[in-house]
């Protein structure tokens, strides 16, 4: 246990300061100077200088890479080079909104997944499992602004039961909160919830076949108690596989979800910067999501030894 | 005093191919029946019937009575089945590396058995209950342990004591040692027997190996092509066979402790018997021929063999073949 504590953990500070690297190397080689993209191309050669001298442009690219990674870990994610501001608390600010949003969708899309590949397992030869198949497989070619654009015409436009769009702050009025929390939530969760389905499905029919499974029943126990007692915790092992694997498909759709109802995240944060032409803005916002990537993979395979005995060191 | 268990007409198919037919079989209270035959030869699928845990697919018909449990078991639904599963009747099957949760603690996997049908008074009971039993079983202390940490033979003891948890009437072992080490064959093999008798329970073995047959068992039953062909006391069927497929059987086979009859288990320094291999093989399910199912290898068929033999004897002892080995002195 300790041993895969301490192997992991390696891994990730590797993966991090890998991704690091490639993060802030992938901007540095990107033709043009920051600079001048920020000031566009028809600024003076003296305003670039100024500008490049002004944010330590000028300095050689390790020098610039180890400063950045330094103020970051520090919490400092510098100034933004358009506006001048720091960056760091509009990143704090934004987290907070993708969070809700993201954990939010990854709720809903367990509530879905969970009981519907469950039932599509257990009456895959029947026509109610066969016709959630099918409706998952239309989930999973829906893509998540696609599914926003429908609710919203559904929910906002037509019923006009939930605001189209826009964010208020949880401290600032709950109610309001989760009223415009619904509709993003569930076009990011239900997309995810298909996908989830598909493979709670499958983990839930190979543990059908599973001849412990039969035990239980041979002991006594009715199919679905079975399967809920000795079959959840096995099944779980492959969907949490696979939650941690769709975090950053989840973080994608987030980006756009959150240009489609006007949230206020970072995913807004990050194409405000690539439209702005703010790199170090697009280079901090992605570094934040790859960090939470790996992070949570990391908790992911921990999660495992939690959930599987056989992967604890043995006596 | 009634039987234990009576299957009566029991029929298994799948898509109106029968896998088994027509089996008739009663095992009497405490006693220890065998039913040998080669693979495929539907042992599993008759088992499995009686404990109404077949495939999907699969359908039995018939009749399965068992003594204090006062309703048909065929097409019993899951609210009935479950009271009598793991209370009146329990089963050990074949594999033990996967037939326990690789999540649970054995312990817990034990007491549950007790928990379900609430045969002791509370989870604290039932976890003693378990400890006790674990140790019975020769496995004192495992009770935290989960099964990846135990080898096979061990899962296996866990498995049976988790059968005999609720003192079944009647335990349903198919080739409980077939996976297994030789060396810990002998010890699960006199466990088994060890906690039948201390429960009074019947006991219906199913085995390749006609050398654990003798051991173990009081009465036999040979199964081929889907059919019982004979059945009798195992030292009479092993002495004197009168189906040809038994003869076949015990002729090929080197089984020169047979006369001795039931023997204590002393097993451990004879290497198990499997079935010796008679001219030809068993063919696929739903293509034996009809008639006599092992008149494609038998060397005494003859025209008459081509309509189905009648069983000759009683239910407990008989066999059906028109020309029975021995016959001269029938
Ligand atoms: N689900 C199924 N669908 C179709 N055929 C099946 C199914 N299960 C078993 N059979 C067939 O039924 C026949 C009897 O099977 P069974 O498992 O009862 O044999 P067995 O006597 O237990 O053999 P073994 O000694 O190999 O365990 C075999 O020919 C097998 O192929
Ligand atoms: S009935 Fe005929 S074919 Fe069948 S075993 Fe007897 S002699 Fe052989
Ligand atoms: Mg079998």
């Amino acid at each position: 246990m300790l041993l895969r504590l301490i192997e992991r953990t390696a891994v990730l500070l590797v993966s991090l300061a890998v991704s690091s690297v490639l993060v802030f190397g992938f901007l540095a080689v990107l033709p043009g100077d920051p600079a001048r993209v920020a000031l566009g191309v028809n600024a003076s050669d003296e305003a670039v200088a100024e500008l490049r001298r002004q944010f330590g442009l000028d300095r050689p690219l390790t020098t610039q890479y180890f400063d950045w990674l330094g103020g970051m870990l520090q919490g400092d994610f510098g100034l933004s080079y358009i506006s001048k501001a720091p960056i760091g608390p509009q990143i704090t600010d934004r987290f907070q909104v993708t969070l809700w949003l993201v954990v939010t969708s990854v709720v809903i899309a367990l509530v879905v997944a969970a009981p519907a590949g469950t039932v599509m397992a257990a009456r895959h030869r029947q026509l109610s499992g066969l016709a959630l198949s099918a409706l998952s497989q239309v989930g999973v070619a829906v893509p998540a602004f696609l599914a926003g654009i429908l609710l919203i015409m559904v929910f906002a436009v037509k019923l006009g039961w939930l605001p189209a769009n826009g964010w208020t702050p949880p401290a600032q009025d709950p109610g309001m909160f989760l009223r415009q929390l619904v509709l993003p939530a569930l076009s990011l969760g239900l997309v995810q919830g298909a996908v989830l389905t598909r493979y709670v499905r499958s983990a839930v029919l190979d543990v059908l076949r599973e001849d412990y499974l039969r035990t239980a029943r041979a002991k006594g126990l009715r199919p679905f108690p079975a399967l809920w007692r000795h079959g959840l915790r096995n099944a779980a092992v492959p969907v949490v596989t696979v939650l941690g694997l769709q975090l950053a498909t989840l973080l994608i759709g987030a980006v756009v979800v959150e240009r489609v109802f006007v949230i206020p995240g970072l995913g807004s944060l990050l194409l405000d910067g690539v439209s702005n032409r703010d790199l170090l803005v697009v280079q901090d916002v992605v570094m934040v999501l790859v960090v939470a990537v790996l992070v949570v993979n990391f908790l992911v395979d921990l999660l495992y030894v939690a959930l599987d005995p056989r992967l604890r060191v043995t006596r | 005093m009634s039987d234990v268990l009576t299957v009566q007409g029991l029929t298994v198919s799948v898509r109106d191919v029968a896998l088994v037919s027509d089996v008739e079989l009663t095992v009497g209270p405490g006693e220890r029946v065998g039913l040998i035959g080669e693979s495929g030869s539907g042992k599993s699928l008759t088992a499995l019937s009686v404990l109404g845990l077949l495939p999907e697919d699969v359908l039995a018909a018939g009749s399965v009575r068992l003594s204090g449990v006062d309703h048909e078991l065929i097409g019993a639904d899951e609210r009935r089945m479950s009271r009598v599963r793991g209370r009146h009747l329990a089963m050990v099957f074949q594999e033990p590396m996967t037939a326990l949760n690789p999540t649970m603690r054995v312990g817990d996997q034990v007491a549950e058995a007790m928990l379900i049908h609430r045969t002791r008074s509370s989870r604290r009971a039932a976890r003693i209950a378990a400890a006790e039993l674990l140790e019975l079983v020769q496995l004192p202390g495992v009770m935290r342990t989960y099964p990846h940490q135990l080898s096979g033979g061990q899962r296996q003891r866990v498995v049976l004591a988790l059968a005999l948890a609720n003192d079944p009437a009647l335990l349903i072992c198919d080739e409980p040692t077939t996976a297994l080490d030789v060396t810990v064959q002998a010890m699960v093999l006199d466990l088994i027997m060890r906690g039948v008798a201390a429960r009074e329970s019947a006991l219906l073995f199913i085995t390749h190996d006609l050398a654990v047959v003798a051991t173990v068992c009081q009465r036999v039953l040979v199964m081929y092509g889907g059919r019982v062909v004979e059945s009798g006391p195992v030292t009479e069927v092993f002495t004197r066979p009168r189906h040809r497929y038994t003869e076949g059987l015990i002729a090929a086979s080197d089984l020169e402790s047979a006369d001795s009859g039931p023997a204590d288990v002393g097993l451990a320094t004879s290497a198990p018997r499997r079935l010796p291999t008679i001219p030809g093989n068993v063919p696929p399910a739903g293509q034996f021929p009809d008639g006599c199912v092992f008149r494609n290898r038998c060397a005494h068929a003859t025209e008459t063999c081509a309509t189905l033999p009648p069983w000759t004897g009683t239910p407990t002892q008989g066999f059906a073949c028109h020309h029975p080995a021995g016959a001269s002195d029938a």
